[in-house]
C-alpha cells in the first residue's frame, strides 16, 4: 500500500488536509504533512528537508505519492526527491493534482491497495471534476 | 595565473552578502509589495540571519564544494517562500562545478557561476525578460564569460558582472512579469523593479567589493 505526503506553505492547512484524507483511508495507509518551515511552522513557506522527513516517515516500498498546494512547494518538494537514494527516488511521485480534492481522492484509492501510477491517474483527474451540479 | 579565491574569501563575500540584504530588508519588502505577496524582505533577512550564524559558527571547513553545499542547506530550510528552494539550488549546484579542493581561479570561479544559473534555470523554468532573477544572474554570468574569454583581472571580470546585473535589474522595471507571483498582474507589473532580481544584484555587487579588495591578505 502507498503512502501519501501533505505539503502546503501552511502547516495548519497541510494538517487539515491530511486529517481529512486519514477519514477517508482509515488507518491503514501511511499519511504524512510537511507544512511551513522546519524550526517555525508558523511561518508560511515550504522546507525540502521537512518534505524529506515526511516522505521518509511513510517510506514503503510500494511508493509515495506527494500532493502539494501551489509555487514554491513544487520546487521544495523536487529538491527533497532529489536528496532521496535513487531507488527510492524511482518510487515517489509529485502529483499534479488539486490539493484537497487529490489527496481524498488519493486516500481513498491508496486504501484499496491501488498502485502508485493508478493512484496518481485518479488524484489527477480530480481537477476535472466538477464541483457544481449544474456545470456539466 | 591570477588570484585564487579560498574558503575563507567566500565565507567574506556571503558575510557581506548576507549584511547587504539585512540592510535592504525594507527596500526588498516594498519592492515585493508592488508586485507580490511583501514577503522576500522578511524570508531573506530570516534565511541570512542563519546564513550568518552558519557561517560564523561552523567548523571551517577548507573544501569549497563541502562550503557551498552547507551554504545551499541553510538557504533551503531558513529562507521559505521560493527565494529559498531557488537560492539554495544556486550554491547546490555552484557546489559541482570543478575547484582546486581549497580554492578556485578566475575561470573556476566563472564557471562555478555558471553552474549555480543552469540550475537555477532547471528548478524555476525562467529564461530571461520574464523579471526574475534570471534577469540579474544571466547577464552577470555571460558578462564574466566574456571578460574572462579576453584574459581580464578578477577586478576587471567583477567588475564586469556588477555593471551587468546592475542593468539586468533595472531592465526587470521595463518588463511584464511572467513568473512567480507578480505574473498574475500581467502588464500592471510594468514599472516595477523586481525583488528577486534586486536581492540577486547585491550577490555581484558584493562578489566585486570584497573578492577584488582581499587580493593583499
Amino acid at each position: 500500500m502507498i503512502g501519501l505526503v501533505i505539503v502546503s506553505h501552511s502547516a495548519k492547512l497541510a494538517q487539515g488536509v491530511h486529517e481529512l484524507a486519514a477519514q477517508m483511508a482509515g488507518d491503514q495507509v501511511g499519511i504524512s504533512d510537511a507544512g511551513g518551515l522546519s524550526d517555525d511552522s508558523e511561518t508560511f513557506g515550504t522546507d525540502a528537508f521537512k518534505i524529506l522527513s515526511a516522505i521518509e516517515e511513510v517510506w514503503c516500498d510500494d511508493g509515495v505519492l506527494v500532493l502539494m498546494d501551489l509555487g514554491s512547494a513544487v520546487m521544495s518538494a523536487e529538491i527533497a526527491l532529489e536528496m532521496l537514494p535513487e531507488q527510492q527516488r524511482q518510487n515517489c511521485l509529485l502529483s499534479n493534482a488539486p490539493l484537497v480534492e487529490g489527496a481524498i481522492v488519493a486516500a481513498l484509492h491508496a486504501s484499496l491497495g491501488e498502485p502508485l501510477q493508478a493512484v496518481n491517474r485518479v488524484a489527477e483527474a480530480a481537477l476535472s471534476a466538477p464541483k457544481l451540479a449544474n456545470t456539466s | 595565473m591570477g588570484q585564487e579565491i579560498t574558503v575563507t574569501q567566500l565565507r567574506r563575500w556571503l558575510l557581506a552578502y548576507a549584511a547587504r540584504i539585512i540592510e535592504n530588508e525594507d527596500h526588498l519588502t516594498e519592492l515585493d509589495t508592488a508586485i507580490g505577496d511583501a514577503d522576500h524582505g522578511v524570508n531573506m533577512r530570516r534565511g541570512m540571519g542563519k546564513l550568518q550564524e552558519r557561517l560564523q559558527d561552523e567548523e571551517q571547513t577548507e573544501d569549497i564544494g563541502s562550503f557551498l553545499r552547507s551554504v545551499a542547506m541553510t538557504l533551503i530550510s531558513g529562507v521559505g517562500g521560493a527565494a529559498g528552494p531557488l537560492y539554495g539550488t544556486f550554491f547546490l549546484r555552484a557546489a559541482t562545478s570543478p575547484t582546486n579542493g581549497s580554492s578556485v581561479d578566475l575561470a573556476q570561479l566563472t564557471q562555478m557561476f555558471r553552474f549555480g544559473l543552469d540550475g537555477l534555470q532547471q528548478r524555476g523554468k525562467a529564461q530571461t525578460d520574464d523579471k526574475t532573477m534570471i534577469d540579474t544572474i544571466q547577464p552577470a554570468v555571460e558578462a564574466m564569460e566574456a571578460a574572462l574569454a579576453t584574459q581580464q583581472s578578477t577586478a576587471v571580470v567583477l567588475a564586469a558582472a556588477r555593471q551587468a546585473a546592475h542593468l539586468g535589474m533595472k531592465h526587470t522595471i521595463e518588463i511584464e512579469a511572467r513568473k512567480g507571483r507578480a505574473s498574475y498582474l500581467g502588464p500592471h507589473s510594468i514599472g516595477h523593479q523586481d525583488p528577486g532580481a534586486t536581492s540577486a544584484y547585491f550577490l555581484f555587487e558584493t562578489a566585486a567589493e570584497v573578492f577584488t579588495k582581499t587580493g593583499a591578505d
